[in-house]
């Protein structure tokens, strides 16, 4: 650690810091004044060192530790682990299963998130207008991002249940007909982006309002004036004015509808389909597909190290593709 | 132990790696005063409850707690936990459809031979015993809890409707030569009801029945899957894709909330009833009491699912532990879970014993149902249970259920089978 060298030098506690040192020349700084500078150069890095530490134990080293294991045959039954270099990876890529996987994937991601911000949007903007019960309303939106997970999952899959669901049920009694939403691809992944939206549109709307308290009033106004509508104040000051926490929260967004496990599992109900996203992998995500390979399947820890490492490549790629696009938003008009 | 160490490092940090954790258990820690605590993990309600209490009252110092999860996560769970050293319980049940995996890795759990299993033999059927016996026949796993002998359940109110008989003798007489019979029944069942009531529940629970029956399932004993080569299987996926494309089953997939919610809307007629499912369709079905009745299954005995309790070897207390399931699986014991639950005993010693045989339940009709699983335990014969027999079967159950749902041909499921049992193994 930085912070003791010095002591490698001059050892701490050494008796002949007085007077001698005083007189030695050009480098004959004191062992206090170089411990000061030290201590000003040093100490902040040792104050932020348990943050690194801690992520270098719990993020780097499991990180790396993935990558290892990712190029062996490393099963968690058996005792011998053999390098198999980059083979799980080419057998990942070949497999029909994994670009399914893929798919939908990115098929949630797109309707679970879009919607969702653009609504935290709308949601946002009004909550800056005068309302009654401002406050409630404000944290009311935080409400459905309390509730865990998967009491949310839970409640919805019994909501799109085929047989005695709510939905169904209004669908129904409408003369819609009732839909098998487990069943279809497009119906399954509609109900799973329904769930992820619920919980997080209030959390960005409340994101959105924080940055839009920065916006300074007289904008609005001098445009109230210029008889700008509702619509126009919206997208020609709120949006560029909160480009960067939309930047923000398109990011967050991404990487975590990019790992969304808890929904599709729990939306599948019970049995082998929990593993496999329904019967025909219909709504089979890239995490749930990494654990049926590393926690279900033989505990192939090696090529769901595998899968988890081109993971993270696509969330690098899908999350910097979507600071690009974000990035073209007008910054101030 | 370096091995273990690494391994138990290798896990933590995959497990931190990989996916966020899931919720954790906490295990369950001896109480300072120098009491027990054997743990016991379970997939459902066993109705063990009250036997904890009496054990814990005659064995003072020993204190029994019970973890439930749901049949697919717990074996799961359980595999995950033997492999990385810790978090199992004391004592974990197994499923049969999972036993053959867990004996393949014998080193993994204490050997109960060498706390005086050995001498307890007879207590079992004799294939009950077997099957928690490693291949070299030297290590035993686990004791035998129940087994599941088939029968047929169905509801005598809506074969009333469908004009078709009530009593359990002509309706066992409809269909015991065949499974073909059955379908036929079906398709007159249907041609007399309205379009929302069902012959089955599920597809895949039919297929496994007339698996479970043959002499040889989908795997030879030499662990060959016989998936496509076995005639067998081939009937057993033809006879179910005309039921499906008759239209026979509820298309529900057991354990699932439409599952057990359709059992209190009484929206099929029969389900295939091994003892232990007596338990659960009078614990979702409260209101239908007397309803259902009990007849015999098509194509003859089979035992399907069944458990063992086994000792993990990460468990610390081997000696409590055995003991106490040693006393679990005493027949006397298995008779109180049956009376309780309905899970029919291993132990062939109460087999003539009237406190089982002349057992019935107002809840059937009083259907004799001492009696009914009395004569199919002992008729079934034992079939081998492959290394990944539950997986295989789940495998095939997705498939049928892919020609339920309508997403694909009968042709393309069974060969989406073919390929997905193949990237099992």
């Amino acid at each position: 650690m930085t912070t003791t060298r010095p002591a490698a030098t001059v050892p701490p506690g050494a008796p002949s810091t007085g007077t001698p040192g005083r007189h030695r020349g050009p480098q004959g700084t004191s062992w206090q004044q170089r411990r000061y500078r030290w201590d000003v150069k040093g100490t902040p890095y040792l104050y932020i060192a348990p943050f690194f530490i801690l992520f270098a134990v719990f993020g780097l080293f499991p990180l790396g530790y993935t990558a290892w294991v990712s190029l062996h045959d490393w099963s968690l039954l058996s005792d011998e682990q053999t390098f198999v270099g980059l083979a799980n990876y080419r057998e990942l890529l070949t497999d029909a299963y994994f670009w399914n996987a893929l798919r939908n994937t990115i098929s949630i991601l797109i309707l679970g998130t879009v919607p969702q911000l653009f609504f935290a949007l709308i949601i946002a903007h009004l909550l800056t207008m005068r309302l009654r019960g401002q406050t409630f309303f404000r944290l009311g939106m935080l409400l459905p991002n309390v509730a865990s997970v998967v009491a949310v999952a839970v409640i919805f899959s019994q909501l799109f249940g085929r047989d005695f669901g709510l939905i169904n049920w209004v669908l129904e009694s409408i003369g819609v007909g009732r839909i098998d939403w487990q069943a279809g691809t497009a119906s399954s992944h509609i109900a799973i982006a329904v769930m992820i939206a619920w919980k997080w549109t209030g959390y960005n709307a409340l994101i959105y309002l924080a940055a839009m308290q920065a916006v300074p009033r007289d904008l609005y106004e001098s445009a109230t004036l210029d008889g700008a509508s509702w619509w126009r104040q919206l997208t020609s000051i709120t949006i560029p004015m909160i480009r960067p926490t939309i930047i923000f929260t398109v990011i967050i967004s991404t990487i975590y509808g990019l790992q969304i496990f808890a929904e599709p599992q729990l939306f599948a109900g019970g049995g082998q389909d929990t593993i496999t996203g329904g019967s025909s992998r219909q709504f089979q995500t890239l995490t749930l597909y990494l654990y049926e390979h590393g926690f279900n399947r033989g505990f192939q820890f090696g090529y769901a190290s595998a899968t988890a490492w081109v993971m993270f490549g696509i969330i690098v790629v899908v999350a910097a593709a979507n600071y690009l696009l974000v990035r073209r938003i007008r910054s101030s008009a | 132990m370096p091995a273990t160490w690494t391994r138990r490092l290798v896990a933590a940090g995959l497990a931190a790696g990989l996916l966020a954790a899931a919720a954790g258990c906490g295990s369950g820690d001896d109480a300072a005063d120098g009491d027990i605590t054997l743990t016991v993990g379970l997939f459902g309600d066993f109705g063990f409850g009250p036997l904890y209490e009496e054990y814990e009252r005659d064995n003072p110092g020993i204190q029994i707690e019970e973890r439930i999860a749901e049949f697919a996560d717990h074996h799961t769970n359980l595999t995950q936990r033997l492999a990385t050293g810790s978090g199992a319980a004391d004592i974990e049940a197994v499923e049969v459809g999972f036993i053959s995996q867990f004996t393949a890795v014998p080193n993994r759990f204490h050997n109960l031979l060498d706390h005086g299993a050995g001498d307890l033999e007879g207590r079992w059927l004799d294939w009950k015993w077997q099957q928690a016996l490693s291949q070299d026949g030297a290590e035993l796993i686990g004791l035998g809890t129940d087994v599941g002998g088939m029968a047929m359940c169905y509801r005598t109110d809506l074969f009333e409707e469908a004009g078709l008989p009530t009593d359990r003798d002509e309706v066992s007489a409809l269909w015991i030569d065949s499974w073909g019979d059955y379908v036929e029944t079906g398709k007159d069942y249907l041609a007399a009801t309205d379009d929302d009531s069902y012959f089955f529940e599920s597809a895949g629970n039919m297929f496994r029945a007339m698996i479970e029956q043959a002499p040889v399932g989908v795997y030879d004993t030499d662990n060959t899957l016989l998936v496509e080569d076995n005639p067998v299987v081939s009937d057993a996926w033809e006879t179910t894709v005309e039921a499906i494309e008759a239209g026979m089953s509820n298309r529900l997939t057991a354990w699932t909330p439409e599952w057990t919610a359709a059992f209190g809307q009484g929206t099929f007629a029969t389900i295939i009833c091994p003892a232990w499912m007596t338990a659960y369709i009078e614990g979702n079905a409260p209101d239908a009491a007397g309803l259902w009745d009990v007849a015999a299954v098509p194509g003859g005995a089979g035992n399907m699912g069944g458990a063992h309790l086994t000792l993990p070897a990460q468990g610390d207390h081997p000696e409590e532990a055995y003991a106490f399931i040693e006393w679990l699986t005493e027949p006397e014991q298995q008779l109180r879970v049956f009376q309780e639950t309905g899970n029919f005993p291993s132990t062939p010693e109460l087999y003539d014993d009237p406190a089982l045989t002349e057992f019935s339940k107002e809840y059937f009709n009083d259907a004799p149902i001492g009696e009914i699983f009395t004569d199919a335990a002992q008729q079934v014969q034992p079939q081998y249970q492959g290394p990944l027999q539950g997986d295989v079967l789940a495998t095939i159950g997705q498939g049928l259920g892919r020609i339920e749902d309508g997403s694909q041909s009968p042709a393309e499921a069974w060969a989406q089978v073919l390929s997905d049992v193949e990237s099992l193994a």
